[in-house]
């Protein structure tokens, strides 16, 4: 090719090295990326505009088709938040189930990273050992919740049932496991050779930049900004527990996988405490305009059977006003901006994005490299279409 | 030296009196609503503020409240990385006025105007960028304003495959 011709591909929308539908049109000078354009919106469901239009309860499903990898953090993200504007606090019992939850579906997500992001490099081993373990959460999640992938196990004001004996057996099960699996995926990848050679230097973007893209989790971690929000601004029970937030120095693709490997270790270590120091009680407020009655009191009397069909279909009355809460979610910070308006329904609810932050610093992070390196630093901010496009 | 929210609030009054126009304290977080011609000198001051020093911006929210004028508000979320910090500034925008950008001192609300701009249709100014996002280009209106019905303008029409235009 004549020398400064530049030559434009068209990369997704449909490649499997882009997690979804994200389509980039690269401008490539050689092999050297000097232009990216990244185009979204093929998976926009409008669940913002449907959320205005049904109740507070109503909404939970669709907060699981954020991010479907580790969906029980965005029904967190999404709870606490219209929790903050009702003003309410949650029994502790529930937020210690939150916090086990929330976590395994932490170690979902990366699970999902690290199996796809090894796998675009070529690395393929390593996804069939996270998707094996990755399954015992699933059956964990099946247990308690009755679903898989988009449990919907929260509720405005607690939670939906109570965790069984048998979830708690194979919780402990996979504890005792997991640090095992994860010796196994550092055996595989941290000190191979050619998985260095590929992330090392790579992507690399300072601190500042990072911060003045609105990059966060994981990815500003490893840029070295300890902004975690389990720790800076902590919701839910996340004071209780002693764990660290593991920062990067570099700033590149490798800095940001070791710090995901780290919070595999840290979310195991929280849910050890949580497991260990679970307290009795309650798992729902007690507030009978907007906590579901238990199922066994829905059998045996008829104003219980009422109101929880009265919560169900009207929700709870929540007060006018405006807030924004934010939760840490597997790729970064997942916040809502709830405006409330005295009725049943948001009035407007919008959801700050991790993913789609990070896809807008992609041109950030490519330029100057090369085209297969592309495929690295997608994988290492780990995006979720669902949630880019909501 | 951490600072609250009565003392952001107070350095703020203090250096742009006539610009606040009102300010709330809801559920620990600390909203100011400025006036829309001093938005950007107040944003560029809320950055380079070495005690404020606000360097993340988390969000740029659109918000119809179709009756009342001005018809729309424009919510900002801002963090400092210093003490981790949170606060919300927001302007009142009438229809067709243009708000001016803030993505000469936040890269990160490039898309966040452009989603804005797409599904509430407000246009920021100066924007270096100023396209659709996550609709398509030749998309007619914006979906998140109020008078927009949920299941799009032509629910009521029958669907005629004679208008497909093959590309």
């Amino acid at each position: 090719m004549a020398e400064g011709k530049i030559l434009t591909i068209n990369m997704g929308p449909h490649h499997p090295a882009t997690h979804g539908v994200l389509r980039l049109v690269l401008e490539l000078d050689g092999e050297t990326i000097v232009k990216v354009t990244p185009h979204i919106g093929h998976l926009h469901r409008g669940i913002e505009k449907i959320a205005e239009n049904m109740n507070y309860q109503q909404v939970i499903p669709l907060t699981d088709r954020f991010d479907y990898t580790a969906a029980t953090l965005c029904n967190e993200g999404y709870c606490t938040a219209v929790e903050k504007l009702l003003g309410i606090e949650v029994p502790k019992r529930a937020q210690y189930i939150r916090v086990i939850m929330g976590e395994l579906a932490r170690i979902m997500g990366h699970h999902l990273w690290i199996g796809s992001h090894a796998l675009d490099i070529g690395a393929m081993t390593v996804v069939f050992y996270t998707f094996r373990d990755r399954e015992m959460i699933m059956n964990m999640t099946e247990e308690v919740s009755g679903y898989r992938l988009t449990p919907s196990y929260l509720r405005i004001g607690g939670i939906a049932q109570d965790i069984t004996p048998q979830f708690i057996k194979d919780l402990r099960a996979f504890i005792k496991w997991f640090p095992t699996a994860l010796e196994g995926y550092n055996t595989l990848l941290t000190d191979n050779i050619i998985w260095r050679k590929r992330t090392m230097g790579i992507g690399k973007i300072s601190a500042k930049d990072a911060i003045n893209y609105g990059l966060t989790g994981p990815s500003l971690r490893g840029s070295g900004v300890a902004y975690d929000i389990r720790k800076t601004m902590p919701y839910g029970c996340y004071k209780d527990f002693d764990f660290k937030v593991p920062v990067g120095d570099n700033g590149d693709v490798y800095d940001r996988y070791l710090v995901r490997m780290e919070e595999f270790t840290q979310s195991l270590n929280i849910i050890e405490q949580a497991l260990e120091n679970l307290p009795e009680g309650p798992v729902n407020v007690d507030n009978p305009l907007i906590s579901n009655p238990d199922l066994g009191a829905v059998q045996e009397d008829i104003s219980a059977l009422i109101r929880r069909f009265k919560i169900q279909c009207q929700g709870p009355e929540v007060p006018s006003g405006e807030i924004y809460h934010s939760v840490e979610g597997s790729k970064g910070e997942l916040g809502f901006y709830l405006v409330g308006d005295g009725s049943e329904n948001p009035y407007r609810m919008k959801v700050r994005s991790p993913c789609f932050i990070l896809v807008s610093a992609l041109e950030k992070m490519m330029l100057g490299h090369m085209l297969a390196d592309a495929i690295s630093v997608i994988g290492s901010i780990d995006i979720v279409l669902g949630e880019i496009d909501r | 030296m951490t600072m609250d929210n009565a003392k952001v609030l107070e350095q703020l009054k203090g250096e742009f009196a006539d610009a606040i126009v009102d300010d709330v304290d809801f559920r620990g977080d600390l909203t100011v609503v400025v006036s829309l011609e001093k938005l950007h000198d107040i944003m560029l001051y809320l950055h380079d503020d070495k005690a404020l020093h606000y360097d993340l911006l988390s969000d740029v929210v659109g918000i119809d409240k179709m009756p009342r004028e001005p018809r729309f508000e424009v919510a900002y979320v801002l963090h400092s990385m210093d003490d981790f910090r949170r606060l919300l500034v927001k302007v009142m925008v009438p229809i067709d006025v243009e708000v001016p950008t803030v993505t000469d001192i936040w890269n990160s609300a490039n898309w966040s105007e452009r989603e804005v701009y797409d599904l509430m249709g407000i246009t920021f100014s100066d924007h270096p960028d100023m396209r659709r996002l996550l609709m398509w280009d030749d998309f007619d209106g914006h979906p998140l304003r109020k008078d927009f019905p949920l299941k799009g303008k032509d629910f009521d029409k029958k669907w005629d495959p004679s208008t497909i235009q093959v590309l």
